[in-house]
Protein backbone atom coordinates (compact mmCIF):
# COMPACT_ATOMS: atom_id res chain seq x y z
CA UNK A 1 0.00 0.00 0.00
CA UNK A 2 1.37 3.38 -0.87
CA UNK A 3 0.36 6.29 1.32
CA UNK A 4 1.18 9.94 0.82
CA UNK A 5 3.71 11.41 3.18
CA UNK A 6 2.21 13.29 6.14
CA UNK A 7 5.26 15.43 6.81
CA UNK A 8 7.38 16.88 4.01
CA UNK A 9 11.16 16.92 4.14
CA UNK A 10 11.25 20.55 5.26
CA UNK A 11 8.92 19.83 8.21
CA UNK A 12 5.57 20.97 6.82
CA UNK A 13 2.50 18.79 7.51
CA UNK A 14 0.03 17.83 4.81
CA UNK A 15 -2.35 20.63 5.80
CA UNK A 16 0.40 23.25 5.59
CA UNK A 17 1.14 23.54 9.31
CA UNK A 18 4.50 23.47 11.02
CA UNK A 19 5.15 20.63 13.49
CA UNK A 20 4.20 22.72 16.55
CA UNK A 21 1.51 24.82 14.92
CA UNK A 22 -2.16 24.71 15.97
CA UNK A 23 -5.10 24.59 13.62
CA UNK A 24 -7.30 27.66 13.33
CA UNK A 25 -9.45 27.75 16.48
CA UNK A 26 -12.56 29.86 16.95
CA UNK A 27 -14.56 29.87 20.19
CA UNK A 28 -18.01 31.37 20.58
CA UNK A 29 -19.91 31.75 23.86
CA UNK A 30 -23.61 32.01 24.67
CA UNK A 31 -24.94 30.55 21.44
CA UNK A 32 -27.94 28.66 22.87
CA UNK A 33 -31.02 30.15 24.49
CA UNK A 34 -32.47 27.21 26.43
CA UNK A 35 -29.35 26.26 28.36
CA UNK A 36 -27.75 27.97 31.35
CA UNK A 37 -24.46 28.24 29.48
CA UNK A 38 -23.22 27.29 26.04
CA UNK A 39 -20.23 27.43 23.74
CA UNK A 40 -19.37 26.51 20.17
CA UNK A 41 -15.93 25.72 18.82
CA UNK A 42 -14.49 25.38 15.34
CA UNK A 43 -11.13 23.67 15.70
CA UNK A 44 -9.86 23.31 12.17
CA UNK A 45 -12.56 21.14 10.63
CA UNK A 46 -13.74 19.83 14.00
CA UNK A 47 -17.00 21.52 15.03
CA UNK A 48 -18.53 21.03 18.47
CA UNK A 49 -21.50 22.53 20.29
CA UNK A 50 -21.66 22.39 24.10
CA UNK A 51 -24.60 23.19 26.37
CA UNK A 52 -24.52 23.26 30.18
CA UNK A 53 -27.59 22.87 32.41
CA UNK A 54 -27.40 23.48 36.11
CA UNK A 55 -26.63 23.42 38.89
CA UNK A 56 -30.14 22.05 39.19
CA UNK A 57 -32.08 19.49 41.18
CA UNK A 58 -30.52 16.10 40.55
CA UNK A 59 -32.61 13.58 38.62
CA UNK A 60 -32.74 10.72 39.38
CA UNK A 61 -32.64 11.80 43.02
CA UNK A 62 -30.76 8.78 44.37
CA UNK A 63 -27.65 9.80 42.43
CA UNK A 64 -27.45 13.16 44.21
CA UNK A 65 -24.48 13.48 46.54
CA UNK A 66 -25.01 15.02 49.99
CA UNK A 67 -21.77 17.02 50.00
CA UNK A 68 -21.29 18.22 46.41
CA UNK A 69 -22.76 18.55 42.97
CA UNK A 70 -22.69 15.68 40.52
CA UNK A 71 -21.09 16.48 37.18
CA UNK A 72 -22.29 14.55 34.18
CA UNK A 73 -21.06 14.80 30.62
CA UNK A 74 -22.90 13.50 27.56
CA UNK A 75 -20.59 13.26 24.57
CA UNK A 76 -22.42 12.47 21.37
CA UNK A 77 -21.40 12.36 17.74
CA UNK A 78 -23.92 13.31 15.10
CA UNK A 79 -24.53 10.66 12.46
CA UNK A 80 -23.13 12.99 9.82
CA UNK A 81 -20.05 13.98 11.82
CA UNK A 82 -17.72 11.40 10.33
CA UNK A 83 -16.98 10.30 6.79
CA UNK A 84 -18.94 7.10 7.07
CA UNK A 85 -22.36 7.29 8.65
CA UNK A 86 -22.22 6.79 12.41
CA UNK A 87 -25.00 4.81 14.04
CA UNK A 88 -27.09 7.13 16.24
CA UNK A 89 -27.01 4.59 19.06
CA UNK A 90 -24.53 5.45 21.83
CA UNK A 91 -21.27 3.64 21.18
CA UNK A 92 -18.69 2.30 23.59
CA UNK A 93 -16.37 5.10 22.53
CA UNK A 94 -18.91 7.82 23.27
CA UNK A 95 -19.61 6.44 26.74
CA UNK A 96 -15.89 6.31 27.48
CA UNK A 97 -15.29 9.85 26.23
CA UNK A 98 -18.19 11.10 28.36
CA UNK A 99 -16.48 9.65 31.41
CA UNK A 100 -13.07 11.00 30.45
CA UNK A 101 -14.42 14.51 29.80
CA UNK A 102 -16.41 14.51 33.03
CA UNK A 103 -13.28 13.63 34.99
CA UNK A 104 -11.15 16.17 33.13
CA UNK A 105 -13.52 19.01 34.05
CA UNK A 106 -14.44 17.84 37.55
CA UNK A 107 -11.28 19.07 39.34
CA UNK A 108 -11.85 22.60 37.97
CA UNK A 109 -15.38 23.02 39.32
CA UNK A 110 -16.20 23.99 42.92
CA UNK A 111 -18.76 21.19 43.21
CA UNK A 112 -18.90 21.53 47.00
CA UNK A 113 -20.71 24.88 46.61
CA UNK A 114 -23.85 23.14 45.36
CA UNK A 115 -24.50 19.94 47.34
CA UNK A 116 -27.31 17.64 46.16
CA UNK A 117 -27.50 19.20 42.69
CA UNK A 118 -26.29 18.09 39.29
CA UNK A 119 -24.46 19.91 36.52
CA UNK A 120 -25.03 18.40 33.09
CA UNK A 121 -22.70 19.05 30.16
CA UNK A 122 -24.09 18.14 26.74
CA UNK A 123 -21.50 17.83 23.98
CA UNK A 124 -22.64 17.45 20.40
CA UNK A 125 -19.92 16.75 17.84
CA UNK A 126 -21.21 18.12 14.54
CA UNK A 127 -18.09 17.40 12.51
CA UNK A 128 -15.12 15.34 13.62
CA UNK A 129 -11.57 15.76 12.34
CA UNK A 130 -9.43 14.55 15.22
CA UNK A 131 -8.90 15.89 18.76
CA UNK A 132 -12.63 15.99 19.46
CA UNK A 133 -12.09 15.29 23.16
CA UNK A 134 -9.63 18.17 23.42
CA UNK A 135 -11.94 20.55 21.59
CA UNK A 136 -14.88 19.34 23.68
CA UNK A 137 -13.08 19.88 27.01
CA UNK A 138 -11.87 23.35 25.99
CA UNK A 139 -15.34 24.40 24.80
CA UNK A 140 -17.12 22.83 27.78
CA UNK A 141 -15.06 24.87 30.23
CA UNK A 142 -16.21 28.02 28.40
CA UNK A 143 -19.82 26.84 28.61
CA UNK A 144 -19.36 26.33 32.37
CA UNK A 145 -18.06 29.91 32.65
CA UNK A 146 -21.09 31.14 30.71
CA UNK A 147 -23.37 29.25 33.12
CA UNK A 148 -21.77 31.18 36.00
CA UNK A 149 -20.48 28.07 37.76
CA UNK A 150 -17.55 28.80 40.12
CA UNK A 151 -14.31 27.25 38.87
CA UNK A 152 -10.67 27.13 39.94
CA UNK A 153 -9.42 27.75 36.42
CA UNK A 154 -10.30 27.26 32.79
CA UNK A 155 -9.39 23.84 31.40
CA UNK A 156 -7.44 23.93 28.16
CA UNK A 157 -6.74 20.77 26.23
CA UNK A 158 -4.69 19.66 23.26
CA UNK A 159 -3.04 16.52 21.82
CA UNK A 160 0.46 15.64 20.66
CA UNK A 161 1.04 12.79 18.25
CA UNK A 162 3.99 10.96 16.81
CA UNK A 163 3.86 10.89 13.04
CA UNK A 164 6.59 9.44 10.83
CA UNK A 165 8.97 9.54 13.78
CA UNK A 166 8.35 13.20 14.66
CA UNK A 167 6.27 14.82 17.41
CA UNK A 168 3.44 17.00 16.13
CA UNK A 169 1.12 19.31 18.06
CA UNK A 170 -2.66 19.33 17.58
CA UNK A 171 -3.31 16.02 15.85
CA UNK A 172 -5.82 15.93 13.03
CA UNK A 173 -7.82 12.85 12.05
CA UNK A 174 -5.46 11.63 9.33
CA UNK A 175 -2.39 11.96 11.54
CA UNK A 176 -4.20 10.19 14.37
CA UNK A 177 -5.15 7.21 12.19
CA UNK A 178 -1.87 6.83 10.29
CA UNK A 179 0.54 8.04 12.94
CA UNK A 180 2.33 5.99 15.58
CA UNK A 181 0.88 7.52 18.72
CA UNK A 182 -1.56 10.06 20.09
CA UNK A 183 -1.46 11.76 23.52
CA UNK A 184 -4.19 14.15 24.60
CA UNK A 185 -3.82 16.29 27.74
CA UNK A 186 -6.13 18.62 29.65
CA UNK A 187 -4.47 21.25 31.79
CA UNK A 188 -5.30 24.07 34.19
CA UNK A 189 -2.58 26.60 33.35
CA UNK A 190 -2.75 28.92 36.34
CA UNK A 191 -2.74 25.93 38.74
CA UNK A 192 -0.13 24.03 36.68
CA UNK A 193 -2.35 20.95 37.12
CA UNK A 194 -2.98 18.19 34.61
CA UNK A 195 -6.56 16.86 34.72
CA UNK A 196 -6.37 14.41 31.82
CA UNK A 197 -3.50 12.51 30.26
CA UNK A 198 -4.04 9.62 27.88
CA UNK A 199 -1.83 7.89 25.38
CA UNK A 200 -2.03 5.15 22.82
CA UNK A 201 0.72 3.83 20.60
CA UNK A 202 4.36 3.70 21.55
CA UNK A 203 6.87 6.44 22.34
CA UNK A 204 10.19 6.53 24.16
CA UNK A 205 10.74 8.10 27.56
CA UNK A 206 12.59 11.00 25.97
CA UNK A 207 9.76 11.58 23.51
CA UNK A 208 7.29 11.50 26.39
CA UNK A 209 9.15 14.28 28.20
CA UNK A 210 9.33 16.37 25.04
CA UNK A 211 5.62 15.72 24.42
CA UNK A 212 4.70 17.09 27.84
CA UNK A 213 6.59 20.32 27.12
CA UNK A 214 4.87 20.60 23.75
CA UNK A 215 1.46 19.89 25.30
CA UNK A 216 1.92 22.60 27.94
CA UNK A 217 2.85 25.11 25.26
CA UNK A 218 -0.19 24.10 23.19
CA UNK A 219 -2.52 24.31 26.18
CA UNK A 220 -1.27 27.83 26.95
CA UNK A 221 -2.08 28.85 23.37
CA UNK A 222 -5.59 27.40 23.71
CA UNK A 223 -5.95 29.08 27.14
CA UNK A 224 -5.12 32.43 25.58
CA UNK A 225 -7.80 31.93 22.93
CA UNK A 226 -10.35 30.89 25.57
CA UNK A 227 -9.66 34.08 27.54
CA UNK A 228 -9.96 36.19 24.40
CA UNK A 229 -13.31 34.55 23.59
CA UNK A 230 -14.65 35.31 27.08
CA UNK A 231 -13.44 38.90 26.93
CA UNK A 232 -14.94 39.39 23.47
CA UNK A 233 -18.30 38.00 24.59
CA UNK A 234 -18.63 39.90 27.85
CA UNK A 235 -16.97 43.18 26.81
CA UNK A 236 -19.66 43.89 24.20
CA UNK A 237 -22.42 44.43 26.73
CA UNK A 238 -20.50 45.44 29.81
CA UNK A 239 -18.20 48.29 28.83
CA UNK A 240 -17.95 51.60 30.76
CA UNK A 241 -18.43 50.02 34.13
CA UNK A 242 -20.47 51.59 36.86
CA UNK A 243 -22.22 49.78 39.65
CA UNK A 244 -25.37 50.22 41.64
CA UNK B 1 -2.95 43.84 43.55
CA UNK B 2 -2.88 42.49 40.06
CA UNK B 3 -5.80 44.20 38.33
CA UNK B 4 -7.45 47.52 37.63
CA UNK B 5 -10.68 48.32 39.45
CA UNK B 6 -13.67 46.87 37.52
CA UNK B 7 -11.50 44.89 35.15
CA UNK B 8 -13.13 41.91 33.43
CA UNK B 9 -11.69 38.71 34.88
CA UNK B 10 -12.20 35.00 34.13
CA UNK B 11 -12.03 32.01 36.49
CA UNK B 12 -8.42 31.33 37.43
CA UNK B 13 -7.22 34.93 37.03
CA UNK B 14 -4.66 35.79 39.71
CA UNK B 15 -6.10 38.87 41.43
CA UNK B 16 -3.73 39.58 44.29
CA UNK B 17 -0.85 38.20 46.33
CA UNK B 18 -0.08 38.83 49.99
CA UNK B 19 -2.20 40.33 52.76
CA UNK B 20 -5.74 40.52 51.45
CA UNK B 21 -9.12 39.05 52.27
CA UNK B 22 -11.20 36.91 49.93
CA UNK B 23 -14.67 38.33 49.22
CA UNK B 24 -17.44 37.02 46.96
CA UNK B 25 -16.42 34.80 44.05
CA UNK B 26 -12.76 34.79 45.04
CA UNK B 27 -10.80 31.85 46.40
CA UNK B 28 -7.50 31.69 48.18
CA UNK B 29 -4.62 29.32 47.48
CA UNK B 30 -1.71 29.84 49.92
CA UNK B 31 -1.29 33.64 49.76
CA UNK B 32 -2.68 34.00 46.25
CA UNK B 33 -6.21 35.14 45.43
CA UNK B 34 -7.96 33.96 42.29
CA UNK B 35 -11.28 34.76 40.61
CA UNK B 36 -13.70 31.82 40.50
CA UNK B 37 -16.29 33.32 38.18
CA UNK B 38 -16.49 35.66 35.20
CA UNK B 39 -17.07 39.21 36.40
CA UNK B 40 -15.59 42.55 37.33
CA UNK B 41 -12.77 42.59 39.87
CA UNK B 42 -13.20 44.90 42.83
CA UNK B 43 -10.97 45.89 45.76
CA UNK B 44 -12.32 47.62 48.87
CA UNK B 45 -10.18 47.89 52.04
CA UNK B 46 -8.09 44.79 51.30
CA UNK B 47 -11.23 42.82 50.43
CA UNK B 48 -10.86 41.35 46.94
CA UNK B 49 -14.11 40.31 45.29
CA UNK B 50 -15.62 39.75 41.86
CA UNK B 51 -18.94 41.28 40.85
CA UNK B 52 -20.56 38.44 38.91
CA UNK B 53 -21.75 38.80 35.31
CA UNK B 54 -23.23 35.30 35.33
CA UNK B 55 -24.43 33.14 38.17
CA UNK B 56 -27.36 31.37 39.69
CA UNK B 57 -29.46 32.56 42.60
CA UNK B 58 -28.69 31.10 46.03
CA UNK B 59 -31.41 31.85 48.61
CA UNK B 60 -30.54 33.91 51.70
CA UNK B 61 -32.83 34.12 54.73
CA UNK B 62 -34.80 37.36 54.49
CA UNK B 63 -34.78 37.57 50.67
CA UNK B 64 -38.03 38.32 48.88
CA UNK B 65 -38.46 35.90 45.98
CA UNK B 66 -41.12 35.27 43.34
CA UNK B 67 -41.83 31.58 42.89
CA UNK B 68 -43.92 29.49 40.52
CA UNK B 69 -45.83 26.52 41.90
CA UNK B 70 -44.62 23.32 40.26
CA UNK B 71 -46.02 20.70 42.62
CA UNK B 72 -48.79 20.46 45.21
CA UNK B 73 -48.18 18.00 48.04
CA UNK B 74 -50.74 17.38 50.85
CA UNK B 75 -49.66 20.20 53.19
CA UNK B 76 -47.15 22.17 51.13
CA UNK B 77 -46.24 23.49 47.69
CA UNK B 78 -42.95 23.15 45.82
CA UNK B 79 -41.93 26.38 44.14
CA UNK B 80 -39.52 27.00 41.29
CA UNK B 81 -37.48 29.98 42.47
CA UNK B 82 -34.88 29.93 39.63
CA UNK B 83 -32.29 28.47 41.94
CA UNK B 84 -30.57 25.07 42.06
CA UNK B 85 -32.89 24.28 44.98
CA UNK B 86 -36.70 24.28 44.91
CA UNK B 87 -38.49 26.32 47.56
CA UNK B 88 -40.91 24.69 50.01
CA UNK B 89 -43.94 26.69 51.06
CA UNK B 90 -45.78 24.97 53.92
CA UNK B 91 -49.52 25.48 54.08
CA UNK B 92 -49.18 26.94 57.58
CA UNK B 93 -46.86 29.61 56.17
CA UNK B 94 -49.29 30.53 53.41
CA UNK B 95 -52.72 30.23 55.02
CA UNK B 96 -53.34 31.82 58.37
CA UNK B 97 -54.86 28.55 59.59
CA UNK B 98 -53.62 24.96 59.50
CA UNK B 99 -54.70 22.92 56.49
CA UNK B 100 -56.23 19.54 57.20
CA UNK B 101 -55.24 17.32 54.26
CA UNK B 102 -58.03 14.85 55.14
CA UNK B 103 -60.65 17.46 54.50
CA UNK B 104 -59.32 19.78 51.79
CA UNK B 105 -56.71 19.78 49.08
CA UNK B 106 -53.74 22.16 48.88
CA UNK B 107 -54.63 22.74 45.23
CA UNK B 108 -57.76 24.56 46.29
CA UNK B 109 -55.62 27.49 47.47
CA UNK B 110 -52.66 27.36 45.10
CA UNK B 111 -52.47 25.39 41.88
CA UNK B 112 -49.57 24.43 39.65
CA UNK B 113 -48.44 27.36 37.51
CA UNK B 114 -49.57 30.10 39.89
CA UNK B 115 -47.05 32.68 41.07
CA UNK B 116 -46.33 33.59 44.68
CA UNK B 117 -44.35 36.38 46.31
CA UNK B 118 -42.67 34.94 49.41
CA UNK B 119 -39.75 35.49 51.72
CA UNK B 120 -37.01 32.97 52.49
CA UNK B 121 -37.04 32.01 56.16
CA UNK B 122 -34.32 29.37 56.29
CA UNK B 123 -31.76 27.88 53.95
CA UNK B 124 -28.43 26.11 54.45
CA UNK B 125 -28.01 23.95 51.28
CA UNK B 126 -28.53 20.70 53.22
CA UNK B 127 -32.27 21.19 53.01
CA UNK B 128 -34.42 22.99 50.49
CA UNK B 129 -35.16 26.63 51.30
CA UNK B 130 -38.36 27.17 53.28
CA UNK B 131 -40.52 30.06 52.25
CA UNK B 132 -43.17 32.08 54.04
CA UNK B 133 -45.96 34.42 53.01
CA UNK B 134 -46.62 35.71 56.52
CA UNK B 135 -46.08 39.42 55.98
CA UNK B 136 -47.90 42.12 54.15
CA UNK B 137 -47.27 42.43 50.40
CA UNK B 138 -46.56 38.70 50.28
CA UNK B 139 -48.86 36.02 48.89
CA UNK B 140 -50.38 34.81 45.66
CA UNK B 141 -50.05 37.07 42.61
CA UNK B 142 -53.54 37.93 41.37
CA UNK B 143 -52.78 40.36 38.54
CA UNK B 144 -49.97 42.03 36.65
CA UNK B 145 -46.98 40.71 34.71
CA UNK B 146 -43.99 38.70 35.87
CA UNK B 147 -40.77 38.78 33.87
CA UNK B 148 -37.48 36.92 34.30
CA UNK B 149 -34.08 38.62 34.27
CA UNK B 150 -30.62 37.41 35.26
CA UNK B 151 -30.38 37.26 39.07
CA UNK B 152 -26.98 38.99 38.97
CA UNK B 153 -28.71 42.13 37.61
CA UNK B 154 -31.10 42.55 40.55
CA UNK B 155 -28.87 45.06 42.45
CA UNK B 156 -28.84 47.29 39.35
CA UNK B 157 -32.64 47.16 38.93
CA UNK B 158 -33.00 48.29 42.52
CA UNK B 159 -30.15 50.80 42.30
CA UNK B 160 -28.24 52.63 45.01
CA UNK B 161 -30.61 52.92 47.97
CA UNK B 162 -33.47 52.04 45.62
CA UNK B 163 -32.79 54.93 43.21
CA UNK B 164 -33.56 53.01 40.04
CA UNK B 165 -36.70 51.24 41.21
CA UNK B 166 -37.94 54.45 42.87
CA UNK B 167 -37.58 56.28 39.58
CA UNK B 168 -39.31 53.45 37.69
CA UNK B 169 -42.30 53.51 40.02
CA UNK B 170 -42.55 57.30 39.94
CA UNK B 171 -42.21 57.75 36.20
CA UNK B 172 -44.49 54.88 35.21
CA UNK B 173 -47.08 54.96 37.96
CA UNK B 174 -47.04 51.18 38.34
CA UNK B 175 -46.47 48.84 41.27
CA UNK B 176 -43.18 46.94 40.99
CA UNK B 177 -41.73 44.19 43.14
CA UNK B 178 -38.25 42.82 42.45
CA UNK B 179 -37.55 39.30 43.69
CA UNK B 180 -33.92 38.62 44.64
CA UNK B 181 -34.11 35.56 42.39
CA UNK B 182 -34.40 37.69 39.26
CA UNK B 183 -38.16 37.77 38.82
CA UNK B 184 -39.90 41.12 38.58
CA UNK B 185 -43.62 41.66 39.16
CA UNK B 186 -45.17 44.70 37.49
CA UNK B 187 -48.76 45.77 37.97
CA UNK B 188 -50.25 48.74 36.15
CA UNK B 189 -53.63 49.96 35.00
CA UNK B 190 -53.31 48.46 31.52
CA UNK B 191 -51.39 45.65 29.85
CA UNK B 192 -49.62 48.18 27.61
CA UNK B 193 -48.36 50.06 30.60
CA UNK B 194 -46.97 46.85 32.10
CA UNK B 195 -45.37 45.91 28.77
CA UNK B 196 -43.37 49.10 28.44
CA UNK B 197 -42.19 49.00 32.05
CA UNK B 198 -41.17 45.35 31.44
CA UNK B 199 -39.19 46.49 28.40
CA UNK B 200 -37.48 49.14 30.54
CA UNK B 201 -36.55 46.54 33.19
CA UNK B 202 -35.10 44.26 30.49
CA UNK B 203 -33.11 47.23 29.18
CA UNK B 204 -31.68 47.81 32.66
CA UNK B 205 -30.67 44.15 32.88
CA UNK B 206 -29.00 44.22 29.46
CA UNK B 207 -27.09 47.45 30.08
CA UNK B 208 -26.50 46.86 33.80
CA UNK B 209 -22.84 47.84 33.86
CA UNK B 210 -22.92 50.97 31.70
CA UNK B 211 -22.77 54.53 33.03
CA UNK B 212 -25.59 57.07 33.02
CA UNK B 213 -28.17 54.29 32.97
CA UNK B 214 -30.74 55.86 35.31
CA UNK B 215 -31.02 58.94 33.08
CA UNK B 216 -31.30 56.88 29.92
CA UNK B 217 -34.06 54.73 31.44
CA UNK B 218 -35.92 57.86 32.55
CA UNK B 219 -35.77 59.22 29.00
CA UNK B 220 -36.93 55.87 27.68
CA UNK B 221 -39.94 55.86 30.02
CA UNK B 222 -40.88 59.47 29.25
CA UNK B 223 -40.68 58.96 25.48
CA UNK B 224 -42.80 55.80 25.66
CA UNK B 225 -45.46 57.20 27.96
CA UNK B 226 -48.83 57.78 26.37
Amino acid sequence: MTTEKLISDDGIRNDGRKLDELRKIKFEIGVLKNTDGSAYVEWGRTKILVGVMGPRESHPKHLAMPDRARIDAFYRMASFSVEEWKSPAPSRRETELSKVIREALGPAVFTEYFPRTSIDIFIEVLQADGSTRCAAISAASLALVDAGIPMRDLVASIAVGKVEGQLVLDVQDKEDKEGESDMPMAYMPSKNAVTLLQMDGQITHDEFLRSIELLKKGCLDVYKMQKEAIEAHFKVNESNTEEA
Amino acid sequence: MNFEQRQLVVPGTLLAEGKYEAGFNVYRDADQYFASIVGLADLRNDLVSVIPLRGCYLPQPGDIVIGKVIECIPTAWMLDIRSPYQGVLFASEFLSKPLNPMREEARKYLDVGEMVIASVIAFDRTRNPSLSCRDHNLGKIQRGTVIDVDATRVPRIIGKKGSMIGMLKKESNTQIMVGQNGRVWISGKTRDEEAYVAAAVRKIADEAHTSGLTDRIREYLVSNRR
